[in-house]
């Protein structure tokens, strides 16, 4: 029993050891999507932000539509997403207030180099049109993530239902970059924002087996906002703390310091706080 | 295959030259672990007794609830959890979500049944002589439920094994309670989710050599308690 309860007081002490050490500093909350996080934007702002505030960030990052959710059950303080028509019904609602555009990167449509159904060089409703008709393979996020309400979007903006039940289309629920992984191995086309894109290219060593097909159409645009928690339905949220955080994404030293963000040589995110 | 070889390289890497984020995550799996691996023996050990040594009405179907148990799938008590723990939630006032504690009591759920199911097994295949001669030796009530648990000890530490391999090595609820947030609620089975999440496979399998090595280290101690005793 001694040597149990020796132990026991071993794993007590780590466990203690373990509890994080109590910071003076302020702790702000955020839900973002994964695109931000895997791309390692916010560990890049980060840092500048509390140097400059005094404010710690931490946030959690899932996709879009669980990023909302947590913000309609007050569990964060702010959100930083990318489904403009998901966040304005979400501010309509009086979920969220203060919804500030900060930045934005694109989508593009990718696929095999042989691309068999023809869509290089289209813009977005013709592809989607022409993969519909030639019954190419495409895989679908599925997961209500900013990626997949996006290209949900575009169906219906070239006139189509989502291909939900027919067998070439292939509806993943995973990450982006999983999503990649299994049209790849399927040989299909897939819809993906520029920025996971470039962390999947920079991963086959610049030759990877899916290549861009369709870019710079308006429609691609991937906007993102920060929306604070509405604090009157929330009163455990930190508001205060959440504005100081809209108010220094839009700050033209932190947007210059977003522009000069850069993947493998490639800037991914372009600021764009000043436009209305 | 690359990503194997250069996950065993990548995982010495990683320990030797004492990265802060390997090690913070390490830490934080081994808190909560041990957190609720305790809180799973203290609330299991007792009720895994009681299912084991006593005959009542309804217990087989209580223990085919608790056998039931064991199926539970991590995401769903995360979900479970969530519910509970979130803002909005009966308990949202405790800010028990993305927390280690949250993490902790969630896993508890998670393991509880484990600890109970085992230790009830444990303690109905010992000899069933064992009671009557406790009880003529003179052994009343807690003395009685000690001597018989110590007597079936080494399976007991078994289902610890068993309870502590599976709360290492869960994701779902690590994800859903804690969140993943870098420097305080980053396990090593989260930070494997999100390695592969960007891509880097053989990030992940580095850490999960690591894990490994963790559990290893457990049970090295565990086995080492068997034999001096």
């Amino acid at each position: 029993m001694k040597k149990t309860m020796r132990v026991l007081s071993v794993c007590i002490m780590a466990l203690i050891l373990a509890m994080p050490m109590a910071s003076s500093a302020e702790v702000l909350r955020m839900a973002t999507t994964t695109s931000t996080d895997n791309t390692g934007l916010l560990d890049y702002l980060a840092p500048t932000f509390k140097a400059q505030t005094g404010i710690e960030l931490q946030w959690v990052s899932v996709g879009t539509g669980k990023a909302l959710e947590l913000g309609k059950n007050c569990d964060v303080d702010v959100l930083l997403v990318h489904a403009p028509s998901a966040e304005i019904k979400y501010v309509t609602e009086g979920y969220g207030v203060d919804r500030t555009q900060v930045m934005f990167n694109d989508f593009v449509f990718i696929g095999p180099k042989t691309d068999p159904a023809g869509i290089k060089g289209m813009s977005a409703s013709e592809a989607l049109k022409t993969i519909g008709m030639k019954k190419g393979l495409f895989a679908s996020r599925a997961d209500k993530s900013g990626t997949h309400v996006a290209e949900s979007g575009l169906w219906k903006t070239a006139g189509l239902a989502v291909p939900d039940k027919e067998q070439w289309y292939i509806q993943t629920g995973q990450g982006m970059l999983n999503t990649i992984n299994i049209a790849a191995e399927r040989n299909a086309y897939t819809f993906t924002d520029r920025g996971t894109f470039i962390k999947y290219e920079a991963n086959w060593k610049g030759n990877p087996p899916l290549v861009i097909l369709v870019e710079g159409d308006k429609l691609l645009r991937n906007q993102y906002s920060v929306i604070l928690v509405n604090p009157k339905r929330c009163s455990n949220v930190k508001n205060e703390l959440a504005n100081k955080f809209r108010v220094w994404m839009a700050l033209p030293s932190t947007q210059k310091e977003i522009a000069a963000f850069t993947l493998m040589g490639k800037q991914l995110f372009i600021p764009n706080a000043h436009e209305k | 295959m690359d990503y194997l070889i250069s996950g065993f390289i990548g995982a010495f890497k990683l320990l030797l030259s004492g990265d802060a984020e390997t090690y913070s995550a390490v830490i934080t799996t081994i808190a909560i672990s041990s957190l609720s691996i305790v809180l799973s023996l203290i609330a299991g050990i007792p009720f895994g007794f009681l299912l084991g040594y006593f005959n009542f009405a309804g217990k087989r179907q209580v223990r085919a609830v608790v056998d039931t148990l064991l199926a539970l799938p991590t995401v769903v008590v995360g979900l479970l959890v969530y519910a509970f723990i979130s803002r909005r939630g009966p308990l949202g006032e405790l800010g028990l979500l993305f927390t280690i504690l949250g993490v902790a009591l969630a896993q508890t759920i998670l393991i509880t049944p484990i600890v109970v199911s085992l230790t009830a097994t444990a303690v109905e295949s010992l000899d069933k002589r064992l009671g009557m001669t406790l009880a003529t030796l003179g052994a009343r009530g807690g003395q009685l439920a000690i001597a018989t648990i110590l007597e079936a000890r080494y399976a007991v530490l078994i289902a610890a094994v068993t309870a502590y391999g599976r709360a290492i090595s869960e994701v779902g609820i690590s994800m859903m309670i804690g969140g993943n947030i870098k420097w305080h609620t980053r396990t090593i089975t989260t930070a494997i989710a999100l390695e592969t999440g960007k891509g880097e496979f053989s990030m992940g399998i580095a850490l999960g050599i690591i894990l490994l090595s963790l559990a290893l280290i457990a049970n090295s101690l565990l086995i080492g308690l068997k034999r001096r005793n």
